[in-house]
C-alpha cells in the first residue's frame, strides 16, 4: 500500500504547520495500517475537534469528524449498529482529556473494540495556544500567561485505570515503537489506546523556549522516560509528566472481552 | 415482534416504544431522565428481541452521538429525552441537521426552566426545538396530543427524517407519556426507508438532485465518504468558501421548505365555529372537553410544530371570530399564530397560558373565552 493509497491526493497539501508531529503519524499510521491487512472500505475513521481531527478529512475512507469531544461517542455508535466495521479514532488531548473525557473513560470502561489514536500536544493548538489537561505544570500558554499552576492528566494511566486492553504512549520520535503500538492497537480486540506526545512548536513550543521543530524533538527526548526505567525508580521519583516527564511504552495488553461480546 | 394491528392499551411512551419499532428502529442510545425514561426502559427489553440495540450512554451528549454514529451505518436510530437532556443535545441536534444524518428525538416535555418540576407536565421547549442550536439549520417537530399520536408520530417521525435526511423531534409532554390508554395498530402501516447510495462516492458524496435531498451513502460500502460539521462542497470536503456555505445552508433549509406540504399536518374540529381554539399536547384534552359543552368553540390540533404549518393556520382561522391559543409556556407557539391569523385579518387573537405543573381544565378554559367576551 501506497501513502496515496490511503491518503486523499486532491486534498494536499494538508493544512498542519511546519515542525507538527500530525505528519510524522499520518506516515507511522499509514504504514501500520498498511501492516494489518485491513479492508479500508471496512473501516471507519472518527474524530472530534481540534488539529489531529483534521486526519480523517484526508483519508481515503468512510470518515466522519464529529463535534468537539464526542468522537468516542460517535465511534461506540458505529461499532454497535455495525460489529463488523473496523473503528479508529484520531483525537487530541483537548476531546480526550478535557470536553470528552467523560466519553473517554466510559469508552475504556466499556472496553468498546475500537482504536484510539491520541496526539497529544499538550496545548490547544487550533485556537492558537491555550493550556489544556495536559499541559505541563508551569508551562506556558496563552490562559496560563504565568505558568500553568493546575497539573495535568495522565492519559495513559487513565485509561489504564477505566478498563482499557491495549495501552501505549510513545512520543513522534518512535516511530518503529509507534508503528507497531498502532498496529497492535488495531488488531487487538476491545478498547486500545495509543498516546502520541507531539510536538507543537508554532503554539506549545513558542511560548517554552522551544520555537524550533529540532528544540521540541530534543524536548521530547530529554522528558521521554522508558516505562521500565521509570518503574525501577519506584513511585517517588515518578513525575507522571507532570513537571514535564512522559513516560512511554506499553502501560497494559490484556484480554478482557469487549463490550457486545459478554454472553 | 412487531405489533399485529389491533387495539392496545398502553402508557404513551410503551406506545412509543411500539411505533419506534414498527417504524424499523435498529439503534436507540439514552440517558436516564424523567418522564422520558420508560422508552428507554422498553426498548432495553424490546431491542435484543428485535435484534437491535440498546446501550444507555454516560450522558446525553454520548446517547445523540452514539444515535448519529449508529445512523452512518445505515440504521434507523433514536435517543430519548425531556428539557434538561434536550439542552445538551442542541449541538448535535445541529451537527445532524448540517451531516443531513437521519436521527428521531422523543423530548417528553416538563415544567422548566432549568430542573423545573421533573415528574410535571410542561411545554416550554416549543423554542427550543426549532432554535435551540446555533446557525440557521432545519429541524422538523412534530407533537403528540395522544398515546394514538404516540404511536402514529413516532413512526411519521422516522419516515420524516428518513426521507429528508432532517433531524426530526417528535414533543411530547408527561402527561402524554405517563398517561394510560386505547390506541390502535392498522392493518397497513406506512414505512419509509432512506433511500441509499452504492455506488463509490469519492467526490460528490453530498451531490443531490431537484428533491434537494442527497441520497445516502452507508459507512463500510466502498462509498469513502467523509462526513463533517463544517461547511463543505458536495464532495464532503472543508470549505471557507463563501458562496459554498451559502449553496449548503440555503439548501439545507429548502430542503424543508420545499416539501412543506408533506411535512406540515393539523387536525381542524368544527371548522366553521366561532371561536377557535388553536392548541396542541396535552391540553388538547381540555379542548376536546369544552367543545362538548359549547358548540361556539372549534379546535385547531397542531400536529406539526415545525415548519409552523402557516397555510393551514392561515386558512382555519380566516374565518372565525376569535382565536385562542392555549399552551402551558408563556406563548411560544402564540407568537407564531398571531403572526399567521393577523396576516388574515383575525382581529382578536388571546393566549390561554398555563405554565405548567398542571394541564388547564375544561372549565378554566371556558371561564378564559368567557371572561374575553
Amino acid at each position: 500500500m501506497e501513502f496515496f493509497d490511503l491518503f486523499r491526493e486532491d486534498r494536499w497539501p494538508h493544512m498542519f504547520c511546519p515542525g507538527c508531529g500530525i505528519g510524522t503519524v499520518m506516515n507511522c499510521f499509514q504504514r501500520a495500517f498498511a501492516e494489518t491487512g485491513m479492508d479500508q472500505d471496512r473501516t471507519v475513521f472518527v474524530s472530534g475537534i481540534g488539529c489531529s481531527s483534521r486526519i480523517i478529512g484526508y483519508l481515503r475512507a468512510d470518515s466522519i469528524h464529529t463535534t468537539h469531544g464526542r468522537a468516542l461517542a460517535v465511534a461506540t455508535g458505529i461499532k454497535l449498529a455495525n460489529p463488523d466495521l473496523n473503528v479508529v479514532v484520531f483525537s487530541g488531548d483537548g476531546d480526550i482529556g478535557a470536553i470528552g473525557g467523560n466519553h473517554f473513560i466510559n469508552a475504556a470502561r466499556r472496553n468498546i473494540d475500537i482504536s484510539v489514536f491520541c496526539i497529544n500536544n499538550y496545548i490547544y493548538g487550533m485556537t492558537g495556544g491555550q493550556a489544556s489537561t495536559t499541559t505541563p505544570y508551569k508551562s506556558y500558554s496563552t490562559t496560563t500567561p504565568y505558568g500553568n499552576k493546575e497539573y495535568p492528566f495522565d492519559l495513559a494511566e487513565l485509561a489504564v485505570t477505566a478498563g482499557a486492553n491495549y495501552v501505549a504512549r510513545w512520543t513522534v520520535r518512535n516511530v518503529k515503537e509507534l508503528m507497531g503500538s498502532m498496529q497492535k492497537a488495531m488488531q487487538k480486540r476491545g478498547f486500545s489506546f495509543v498516546e502520541i506526545a507531539s510536538p507543537c512548536p508554532t503554539s506549545f513550543g513558542r511560548r517554552n523556549h522551544m520555537p524550533e521543530p529540532k528544540q521540541m524533538f530534543e524536548w521530547l527526548k530529554i522528558v521521554s522516560v522508558r516505562r521500565e526505567k521509570s518503574q525501577a525508580w519506584g513511585l517517588d521519583q515518578l513525575d507522571l509528566n507532570m513537571g514535564g516527564q512522559i513516560t512511554i511504552g506499553e502501560f497494559v495488553e490484556r484480554n478482557r472481552m469487549p463490550f457486545g461480546m459478554i454472553a | 415482534m412487531r405489533l399485529p394491528p389491533g387495539t392496545y392499551f398502553m402508557q404513551g411512551n410503551e406506545a412509543c416504544v411500539e411505533g419506534a419499532i414498527m417504524a424499523g428502529l435498529r439503534f436507540y442510545a439514552g440517558y436516564p431522565i424523567t418522564p422520558s425514561t420508560e422508552v428507554a426502559e422498553g426498548l432495553a427489553m424490546r431491542m435484543p428481541e428485535e435484534g437491535g440495540v440498546f446501550i444507555q450512554m454516560e450522558d446525553e451528549m454520548a446517547s445523540i452521538s452514539a444515535a448519529i454514529g449508529a445512523s452512518w451505518t445505515g440504521a434507523k436510530v433514536m435517543t430519548a429525552t425531556s428539557g434538561p437532556g434536550f439542552s445538551l443535545m442542541q449541538e448535535s441536534i445541529g451537527y445532524a441537521a448540517m451531516t443531513e444524518t437521519p436521527l428521531v428525538v422523543l423530548d417528553a416535555m416538563r415544567a422548566g426552566p432549568s430542573t423545573g418540576m421533573p415528574t410535571m407536565v410542561g411545554q416550554g421547549d416549543v423554542m427550543q426545538s426549532r432554535y435551540g442550536s446555533h446557525g440557521d439549520y432545519p429541524v422538523i417537530v412534530l407533537a403528540a396530543s395522544t398515546i394514538q399520536d404516540m404511536f402514529d408520530l413516532t413512526i411519521r417521525a422516522f419516515n420524516l427524517s428518513e426521507r429528508y435526511r432532517v433531524p426530526t423531534i417528535l414533543l411530547s409532554d408527561a402527561e402524554v407519556g405517563h398517561m394510560r390508554g386505547k390506541f390502535t395498530v392498522p392493518t397497513k402501516v406506512e414505512v419509509i426507508d432512506r433511500a441509499v447510495r452504492t455506488d463509490k462516492v469519492w467526490h460528490d458524496g453530498f451531490a443531490y438532485d431537484e428533491s434537494l435531498v442527497p441520497r445516502f451513502p452507508v459507512f463500510g460500502r466502498g462509498s469513502r465518504v467523509h462526513v463533517t460539521g463544517l461547511s463543505h462542497d458536495i464532495a464532503g470536503y472543508p470549505t471557507n468558501d463563501a458562496e459554498v456555505h451559502e449553496e449548503l445552508v440555503r439548501r439545507l433549509n429548502d430542503k424543508v421548505a420545499l416539501h412543506r406540504k408533506d411535512i406540515c399536518n393539523v387536525e381542524l374540529t368544527r371548522p366553521d365555529c366561532k371561536v377557535l381554539v388553536v392548541t396542541y399536547g396535552s391540553p388538547t384534552f381540555a379542548a376536546k372537553e369544552a367543545l362538548r359543552s359549547s358548540p361556539e368553540l372549534g379546535m385547531l390540533e397542531l400536529k406539526t410544530i415545525w415548519p409552523f404549518p402557516e397555510e393551514l393556520v392561515a386558512k382555519a382561522c380566516s374565518t372565525v371570530e376569535e382565536v385562542i391559543v392555549m399552551e402551558m409556556n408563556l406563548g411560544q407557539a402564540f407568537k407564531e399564530v398571531e403572526r399567521v391569523a393577523c396576516a388574515v385579518g383575525c382581529k382578536r387573537i388571546r393566549l390561554f397560558s398555563k405554565l405548567g405543573g398542571d394541564v388547564p381544565s375544561p372549565s378554566e378554559l371556558l371561564r378564559f373565552i368567557g371572561a374575553g367576551g
